[in-house]
């Protein structure tokens, strides 16, 4: 599972001109962004730790384990994935295969780790321009996470981005992008608020062909998966990709609210269906909200949490750490 | 998922019956599955933990096991003890005896607060009263040009000052301009918090403090987890709120967060916002909700919208052919008309008790409302003769009304076997055999794919 940014994106063959020069450039700015890190990481860890007491890995008898199975359904986890997570750990230690607490702690991270280690954890951008596709329901934060992606393919990997505002639904929600690509400093095609987001995809394309841009970022319009049509809107966004460049977006990633409880197994699995989501982003990690949901569709839909948001500077998305994740869950 | 647990709990309880006696080991199985319907519904860990254990003595208590349906009896009480943790039957906004009442929403980011400002406007303007909606979330980038646009729309006087100035101030002098203009509500829009952001939450103190709302309402997303509560007492804490208005109902979330924080909290949730368009905010009721978590369906919902929305005439003189077997397809679009009127098909049919199995099945069959949309074309290309006599439709008659509704032949074959097993399952209705509606559905789908 990649865990930096240059492990993250997948660039092909193709040269990253600026990834070189992003390194060394302000190490005091980047000092801050690890701090912050840390801070909003230790948040969640504290809160979750609290209910974990360290004894706990100490007897591992019954009690103990009903413990540990309410702190990860306080987690968002799911009871079902819980339940698996549990009984597994509960069989390895009652065959003597896992001995002593340190050892159960070590492979309940291991476990929560591999589950959320699945299928392909990179972002593909190798095709020129490559398409991603931000998709999701009601107010998780695709517009912010579209703007801070877009400062880090720039940042991080030299990449010029081309924004397109295909949210053509919320009031407003056209210029909250806009101040996103001034920040980020990138291009943007705008729709009016009413246009068919299939036109501005279209425009956007053909925009970042003629300027030979790198990375085509579509931030569209929350929807709920539970309406028909608006979803059947979002796979006619998908074919308009395919007949202008002859291929699908190469990335399509839901945008999860890490608050969100169980409804976003169904969310995941709804828009999987109307489009091919390839990756999750987890948002607002910062607060006390562990977004363990996020375990429950990598477990149950094989759908990988690539990126996560901690905050809501525009330098506040990073790769997914599933390791560093799964300490977060179970605390030091 | 668990869209049925009052079937499973019948299933359970009633093969338990059948051995004769139950035990109190049969109703802990019973309580299993209780807890974990909560869970996945999102009830908090705690709240559900209690929640189990009060059911279980109250069931116990009310002698269950030597009922006659103790499978019954268990969804009884848990409908019961689940409405009465969801506050009982409901409270209203405070009103200030001199205007303008303030009301002051919270909530954190991404929870629907602009477009709750402004569905509250519009929903009290509904009311007879004058609105005013101050745009104070300076944080969110363009959020003062969305609750302007959204606030004009519900027809409220806005009162923003764009995204410079300090929030607390912009709150104040729109409270002292709803004043000089008599306004009767002024509602607070506020920026989108983490509840552990000091400085933020400070500043909503501030808000408070200076503009003395008469109600604070915490928005809260239907799809929020576990952490809900966590949130809702931190909120407290700083801003004492009054009640919780529920956001994104339409979705198939189980609200459980909002019960919750009722439960943890003792504020009551006022309203429900359910879909995009600013007339979709309704008053809520716990009762319905209570059976909306247990996927019992809403029947009073959809009983009050009927009322409000069909003809009773219509429906009486259409109930009369049904019953004399003289349904027509004029007949048929009229009540399709009717049906319409209630709103998107899914959430009518999300409303009735049993429908959670056929609810999928219509998804994955893609039936939605422009399926009507055909039904209705095609219906419109015939002839009146057509309509009341649908069986002298053949080939070249059949090409004209395809032709006619832009649909095809086959799509016209099927609406007239479809409307031909409607009208032998009404004369089954007449006689009085009520077919079960799961098994209706899923043999019009049968229908569809053949």
């Amino acid at each position: 599972m990649p865990t930096t940014w240059a492990e993250l994106l997948d660039l092909g063959d193709r040269e990253a001109p600026g990834a070189a020069v992003a390194e060394g450039d302000d190490e005091p700015k980047r000092r801050g962004f690890f701090r912050r890190l840390r801070e909003s990481i230790s948040t969640s860890r504290e809160a979750l730790s609290a209910e974990l007491s360290s004894s706990l890995f100490e007897t591992l008898d019954a009690a103990a384990w009903e413990q540990l199975e309410e702190a990860l359904i306080m987690a968002d986890v799911g009871a079902r994935t819980t339940a698996e997570v549990v009984q597994r750990l509960e069989h390895e230690v009652d065959s003597g295969k896992v001995v002593g607490g340190e050892a159960a702690r070590e492979r309940l991270v291991e476990l929560l780790a591999d589950l959320a280690t699945t299928g392909k954890g990179t972002i593909d951008l190798r095709p020129r321009p490559a398409i991603v596709l931000v998709v999701g329901v009601n107010g998780t934060g695709k517009t912010t996470t579209v703007g801070k992606l877009a400062w880090h393919l720039q940042r991080e990997a030299g990449l010029s981005v081309m924004l397109a505002a295909a949210d053509t639904y919320r009031a407003a929600a056209v210029e909250q992008l806009g101040t996103w690509a001034e920040r980020a400093g990138c291009e943007i095609v705008n729709a009016e608020t009413g246009q068919d987001a299939g036109a501005v995809v279209f425009d956007a394309i053909a925009a970042a062909e003629a300027r030979g841009s790198d990375v085509v970022l579509i931030d569209t319009a929350g929807r709920l998966h539970t309406r028909n049509d608006l979803m059947e809107e979002l796979a006619k966004v998908n074919r308009v990709i395919d007949k202008r460049l002859g291929r699908g977006a190469s990335e399509t990633l839901i945008v999860v609210d890490s608050t969100t409880g169980q409804n976003g197994l169904r969310q995941a699995k709804v828009f999987g269906e109307a489009v091919d989501v390839t990756g999750v982003a987890l948002t607002k990690l910062d607060g006390t909200a562990k977004g363990g949901i996020a375990l429950a569709i990598a477990g149950e839909l094989g759908i990988p949490v690539k990126l996560i948001g901690i905050g809501e500077g525009i330098e506040d998305l990073r790769p997914f750490d599933p390791e560093e994740f799964a300490r977060a869950l179970v605390g030091e | 998922m668990f869209d049925q647990l009052s079937e499973r709990l019948q299933g359970t309880m009633s093969d338990l019956r059948s051995r004769g006696k139950l035990t109190e080991d049969d109703v802990d199985k019973a309580m299993r599955e209780i807890r974990l319907a909560l869970l996945e519904a999102d009830v908090n860990f705690k709240v559900t933990k209690q929640f189990v254990a009060d059911v279980r003595e109250k069931a116990i208590g009310e002698g269950v096991l030597s009922s006659l349906d103790p499978g019954q009896m268990v969804v009884k009480v848990v409908n019961e003890q689940l409405a009465e943790l969801m506050g009982g039957s409901g409270r209203e906004l405070v009103f200030a005896s001199k205007p303008p009442t303030v009301i002051l929403m919270a909530g954190l980011q991404g929870s629907g607060k602009t477009t709750a400002t402004a569905k509250l406007a519009k929903h009290l303007i509904g009311e007879g009263k004058s609105a005013g909606v101050a745009a104070c979330d300076t944080q969110r980038p363009a959020a003062v040009e969305q609750l302007t646009r959204l606030g004009e729309q519900a027809g409220a006087t806005v009162y923003a000052q764009g995204t410079e100035r300090d929030p607390v101030d912009i709150a104040e002098w729109a409270l002292g301009q709803a004043r000089s203009d008599g306004l009767d509500v002024l509602i607070v829009d506020t920026a989108g918090r983490l509840h552990i952001d000091e400085e933020l939450m400070g500043q909503l103190a501030e808000i408070k403090k200076r503009t003395k709302p008469h109600d604070v309402l915490l928005v809260v997303d239907a799809m929020t987890g576990q952490d809900a509560v966590n949130v809702a007492e931190q909120f407290a804490e700083v801003t004492e709120f009054d009640g919780v208005l529920m956001s994104k109902l339409d979705g198939d979330a189980r609200g459980g967060a909002a019960l919750s924080v009722k439960a943890v909290t003792g504020k009551p949730i006022l309203y429900a916002s359910t879909g995009e368009k600013l007339e979709q905010l309704e008053k809520f009721h716990p009762d319905r909700m209570a059976q909306r978590i247990l996927g019992m369906g809403d029947v009073l919902s959809l009983i009050e919208k009927a009322e409000k929305d069909l003809d009773e005439e219509e429906a009486e003189e259409l109930e009369r052919k049904m019953r004399q077997d003289q349904f027509t397809l004029d007949d048929f679009l009229k009540q399709l008309k009717q049906v319409r009127k209630m709103g998107p098909l899914s959430s009518v049919l999300g409303m009735m008790p049993g429908m959670g199995k056929a609810m999928k099945d219509l998804r994955s069959a893609n039936i939605d409302d422009r399926e009507l949309d055909r039904l209705e074309a095609m219906i419109l290309s015939m002839t009146p003769e057509e309509r009341a006599n649908p069986d002298v439709i053949r080939g070249s008659r059949r090409r004209r009304i395809a032709a006619g509704s832009g649909t095809n032949v086959q799509a016209v074959k099927q609406l007239i076997k479809q409307f031909d097993q409607m009208r032998k399952m009404m004369k089954m209705m007449a006689s009085g055999k009520m077919p079960n509606p799961e098994a209706m559905i899923r043999g019009q789908l049968g229908a569809r794919r053949r």
